[in-house]
C-alpha cells in the first residue's frame, strides 16, 4: 500500500502499513505472477503448519491423544460439528473444503502474528479469491440441488404478497453482498488489527528522541503493544471462525433455500 | 500549506468514515449485552446459542467493515 520511502533521523522509523508490501524474496526487481514473494514464502508455511498438525500430529493415531493429536482432533471435531450443526446432516459431504478453508485461514491469521511475519489475511487478493470461491461454490450447490427452487431464497413465501418485492430486492442485495463482506471483515480485522500494534510500536520508541515525554509514553505504548497483542490472538481465531461458520450458513441456504 | 481542495475533501471523507465504526461498536456491543443478559437468565441454553452470537456479531460487524472499505476507497481508488 504504502510505497514511498518513509521515517527521518528523528520520529516514527517505519510506517505501519509497510508491513503489508509484498516483496520479492530474492531480488529487488519488479513483482511477476511467478517472482517468488514473501506472500509465496508465508502461504508455502500455512500449508506446512496445517501438515504438520493434520498429518504429523496424529501419525500416532494413540488412543489416549498426546498434545499435537488432541489439537488436531479438537479442530477436527470443533469443525465438524459446526457443519453439522449449521448446513444439516446433508452438508457433512461438504465438509472437507469447510475444514481446509478454516486451517487454511486460522494458519494464516495465527502465523501471520509471529514478529516479522507477513499476513497473507491481510490482502484482499487473497481473502477475495477464498469468498468468491466460497460464493460460486455455493451458488452452484444451490442451483445443481435445487433447480430453479433456489430462487426461493429471494421469494420469501412466508410474508404477505404486498412486501414480497421489496424483500426480493433485499434478499439479492445481500446475497451478492456476501463475498465482498466475507472478503473485507478478515482482511479488514487483520489489517486494522497490525497496524494498530505497529502504530503503539512506534510511539515507544519516543524514549530514544524526548525522553521526558517518552518516560510517560513508552511504558504505556509497550503495555498497549502486549494488550493489543493478546486481543489480536483471540481476533484471529474468532474470524477464522466466523469464516467457517458463515460459509456454513451460506451451504445452509444453498441446501435448504426455504425459509 | 500546499495541496488541493479535492484532496483535502478526500481526507475529511476519510476521517468521516470512522463515524461508521462507532455504529458497528454500537450494534456489536448490543448483540454481545443482549446474548449475555440472554445467557445469564437461562445459563443451559447459552452453550447452544455462541454460533448465533458470533454470526449476529459478524453481520453486525459487516456494516462497520464497509464503512472501513469506503475509506479504503477514498485513499487509494479515487
Amino acid at each position: 500500500m504504502a510505497t514511498e520511502a518513509h521515517g527521518e533521523a528523528t520520529g516514527l522509523s517505519f510506517h505501519p502499513m509497510d508491513q503489508f508490501i509484498v516483496r520479492p524474496l530474492f531480488s529487488d526487481g519488479p513483482v511477476h505472477w511467478y517472482t517468488p514473494t514473501n506472500v509465496t514464502l508465508w502461504l508455502a508455511a500455512i500449508v506446512l503448519a496445517t501438515l504438520a498438525l493434520l498429518v504429523l500430529g496424529t501419525r500416532g493415531r494413540a488412543i489416549v491423544p498426546n498434545r499435537s493429536q488432541s489439537m488436531a482432533e479438537m479442530a477436527y471435531g470443533m469443525i465438524h460439528k459446526m457443519v453439522g450443526d449449521i448446513a444439516g446432516k446433508d452438508g457433512l459431504k461438504y465438509f472437507p473444503y469447510i475444514m481446509t478453508l478454516f486451517m487454511f485461514v486460522v494458519f494464516a491469521n495465527f502465523l501471520g502474528l509471529l514478529p516479522m511475519a507477513f499476513t497473507v489475511t491481510s490482502h484482499i487478493a487473497v481473502t477475495g479469491v477464498l469468498a468468491l470461491a466460497v460464493f460460486l461454490t455455493v451458488t452452484i450447490i444451490g442451483f445443481v440441488k435445487n433447480g430453479t427452487h433456489f430462487l426461493d431464497l429471494f421469494w420469501v413465501r412466508s410474508a404477505p404478497l404486498a412486501i414480497r418485492p421489496v424483500l426480493a430486492v433485499i434478499e439479492v442485495i445481500s446475497y451478492f453482498v456476501r463475498p465482498l463482506s466475507l472478503s473485507i471483515r478478515l482482511a479488514g480485522n487483520m489489517i486494522a488489527g497490525h497496524a494498530v500494534i505497529k502504530v503503539f510500536a512506534g510511539f515507544a520508541a519516543l524514549i530514544l528522541i524526548n525522553p521526558g515525554l517518552g518516560a510517560l509514553v513508552t511504558p504505556v505504548s509497550i503495555l498497549a503493544v502486549v494488550g493489543m497483542y493478546a486481543f489480536e490472538i483471540l481476533v484471529a481465531f474468532i474470524q477464522a471462525y466466523v469464516f467457517t461458520i458463515l460459509t456454513c450458513v451460506y451451504l445452509k441456504d444453498a441446501l435448504h433455500p426455504s425459509h | 500549506m500546499e495541496g488541493n481542495i479535492g484532496e483535502l475533501g478526500q481526507y475529511i471523507g476519510v476521517g468521516l468514515t470512522a463515524i461508521g465504526m462507532g455504529g458497528a461498536a454500537i450494534g456489536v456491543g448490543n448483540v454481545a449485552g443482549n446474548f449475555l443478559s440472554g445467557a445469564l437468565r437461562n445459563p443451559s441454553a447459552a452453550a447452544g446459542q455462541t454460533a448465533t452470537l458470533f454470526i449476529g456479531m459478524a453481520f453486525a460487524e459487516a456494516l462497520g467493515i464497509f464503512s472501513f472499505l469506503v475509506a479504503l476507497l477514498l485513499m487509494f481508488a479515487v
